[in-house]
């Protein structure tokens, strides 16, 4: 197990900054999961914990000790690449014992461990096999085989599963998560797919544009996100942003909607934590599935919108609405859902609703 | 299509012609080889040999020492060859990998290094090998066969390198090689039909060179076969059919190379293996 802390991380490319002094603890044993759009740098930070990228500034640390300037072969890390990055001229066998026949085990127990990773992984009968004659869901196993065989101290995971198609890819989440629960070891796992972070982390790294946007666990980071960008980066479909304004009495607190047409009273235990933020213009968040055809709980508040799309997906039926300040996309149980063009009154979870500013994004928080 | 210029008859015929050319003249030498004297220079002329005979390659034997050029030639080729893949390799590697300042700018310098005439060297490179005392010595051509050889290995390294992909070299380093041993161990082999082929391309190379050979070898003990089989020519006589024999004497290891290693460039072990 490991324990990796990253201090002022920046790495430049030429002139270009691409990550910008990342400050980072990853516990020991924790599973975490770096996820943001593409291009935000995830694969830089986890080349850089590899060693495989320099690092421009800053410290790397792992288990206390400063890896800057340590070669990858020399940090006690297993990485899986996006590609597979299998050995092509390698049968399965020699993929996994290639790293310890470097390490010069006593050949007994290479194909001792080969074989018992092999037999975690359901490889055992490609064992003979080249790379080329396996499909892409072998070849994951066999890349994760390779990584597990070695026992090191941190586990690196690149998109790995962004090759396989929609079931396979679910099978293998579900493979991953047991075999971290299973082995234990600190895992850094690198996506762009929200619903991959949610699954599998235990804490999750929001990063854009080379920047940490929020750390936290998927509850955290689900309910209680920081920034509109977090916010609109989770769920699918994300959560419904509106333009809005605050309007506070000492009584009451009210969010205009758009144009001021649509009011939505707060519930009481909120408005007092806003009121700080009267007559802000701000962003008005509301997640899907906080949004009902009939009144649920005592502080809903109703809107008026219309239908303008309607998406059964058997489970559920996802409504795309239009009111007046924008459109929102509401979740609902199928048997509840409208027809298009219906004109419809939605009801709004006011204990559910996140504020974020305008100009900022953040979000702003009621104390 | 039946019709006389459908495509795929267009592709036989300029496959026969391509062949036909480049077969043709070592075709001749070989039935040459097996005439005698006697036999080349009657008219009309014959194709097929009429009385077969293997005294050409006796002779070829007894006029000159061929196993001597052979082996002065096998050796310089094969070290040449040998020296000039493992440095191209490195620099392949560093023009491929490395995110190098004036990655271009060398590329090009290489290509124009590589087309300078030989002849501009040589009196240079004579001056040189005499300088350092190495006139009538395996080293004199192996240095320069090495150099001349570096331009074209490295170029193909290049282009076969740059299409492996890194994660296969990060991997191997994660997995305990330094970069060296992962160019080694990975890169190389996984260029291999490359490798072959540049180290096909240096071994004819110095095996077929004359000038070099002749103006800093001159001594017999250490002259290459380009040189030897000029020997063979007197002052009134050119023994066209003795020329012959020594001629596919010569060609036979150049041959086997080539068989030996077209296995391997063909068998393309890196297909497959990388994206699903
Ligand atoms: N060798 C390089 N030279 C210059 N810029 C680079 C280099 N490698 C990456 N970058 C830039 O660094 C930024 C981060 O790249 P990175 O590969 O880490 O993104 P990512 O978050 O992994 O994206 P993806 O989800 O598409 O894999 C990108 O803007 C990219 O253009
Ligand atoms: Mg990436």
């Amino acid at each position: 197990m490991a324990e990796v802390a990253l201090r002022s991380v920046t790495k430049r490319y030429g002139a270009v900054e691409v990550i910008h002094g990342i400050d980072l603890d990853i516990r020991h044993g924790e599973f975490a999961v770096f996820v943001g759009p593409s291009g935000c740098g995830k694969s830089t930070l986890l080349r850089m914990i590899a060693g495989l990228e320099e690092i421009t500034a800053g410290e790397i640390r792992i288990d206390g000790r400063i890896v800057n300037h340590l070669p990858p072969r020399d940090r006690e890390i297993a990485m899986v690449f996006q590609d597979y990055a299998l050995y092509p001229h390698k049968s399965v066998f020699d993929n996994l014992a290639f790293s310890l026949k470097l390490r010069k085990l006593p050949k007994e127990d290479i194909e001792e461990r080969v074989r018992a990773a092999a037999g975690i992984l359901k490889i055992e009968h490609l064992l003979d096999r080249k790379p080329r004659a396996l499909s892409g869901g072998q070849r994951q196993r066999v890349a994760m085989g390779r990584a597990i065989v070695r026992q090191p101290k941190l586990f690196l995971f690149d998109e790995p599963l962004s090759n396989l198609d929609a079931l396979l890819r679910s099978e293998m989440r579900a493979e991953i998560k047991k075999l971290h629960q299973r082995i234990g070891k600190t895992t850094i796992y690198v996506t762009h797919d929200q619903v991959e972070a949610m699954t599998l982390a235990e804490r999750i790294v929001v990063l854009s544009g080379g920047n940490i946007m929020q750390v936290g666990t998927p509850d955290d980071i689900y309910n209680r996100p920081a920034s509109k960008f977090v916010a609109g980066f989770t769920g699918s479909p994300p959560m419904n942003f509106l333009p809005a304004r605050i309007a506070a009495s000492p009584v009451a607190l009210e969010i205009l909607l758009g144009d001021g047409s649509a009011r939505l009273a707060a519930s009481l235990a909120r408005a007092g934590a806003y009121a700080v933020f009267a007559n802000r213009n701000v962003e008005f968040g509301i997640r899907p599935e906080d949004l009902a055809m009939r009144r649920v709980g005592a502080n809903d508040v109703s809107l008026p919108a219309q239908v303008v799309v309607v998406e059964p997906l058997g489970a559920e039926t996802l409504a795309t609405l239009q009111c007046g300040a924008g459109e929102m996309i509401c979740r609902l149980p199928p048997n509840e859902a409208p027809a298009a063009g219906e004109n419809i009154s939605i009801w709004v979870n006011m204990d559910k609703f996140h504020l974020f500013d305008s100009a900022s994004g953040s979000v702003l928080r009621a104390n | 299509m039946t019709g006389l210029l459908s495509s795929v008859r267009m592709r036989w015929l300029a496959a026969i012609i391509v062949v036909a050319n480049g077969a043709f003249p070592a075709l001749w030498i070989v039935l040459t080889s097996f005439k005698s004297e006697a036999e080349l220079t009657q008219k009309p002329i014959t194709y097929w040999p009429q009385n077969a005979t293997l005294a050409n390659y006796i002779a070829a034997f007894r006029d000159q020492p061929l196993p001597v050029y052979l082996l002065n030639s096998a050796v310089i080729a094969t070290i040449s060859t040998i020296v000039s893949l493992f440095v191209s390799a490195l620099a392949a590697y560093a023009l491929a990998r490395l995110r190098m300042k004036y990655r271009d700018f060398i590329l090009t310098g290489i290509i124009a290094v590589s087309m300078f005439p030989l002849v501009t060297l040589m009196v240079p490179l004579f001056e040189i090998m005499r300088g350092l005392n190495l006139l009538n010595s395996y080293w004199a051509l192996v240095l320069p066969y090495t150099v001349l050889n570096l331009p074209i290995c490295t170029l193909m390294l290049v282009s076969f390198f740059q299409d492996i992909p890194r994660d296969i070299e990060n991997a191997a380093m994660l997995d305990g090689c330094t970069r060296l041993g992962s160019l080694w161990r990975m890169v190389v082999p996984l260029a291999a039909p490359g490798v072959f082929t540049a180290g096909i391309i240096a071994f004819v190379n110095a095996w077929d060179e004359f000038l070099l050979s002749m103006s800093l070898n001159a001594a017999t003990q250490y002259r290459t076969l380009p040189v030897g089989i000029q020997m063979y020519q007197g002052e009134w006589a050119f023994p066209w059919h003795i020329i012959s024999a020594a001629l596919v004497i010569a060609m036979v290891p150049i041959i086997i190379v080539v068989l030996l290693f077209q296995d391997r460039v063909v068998s393309g072990i890196t297909s497959g293996g990388l994206k699903g």
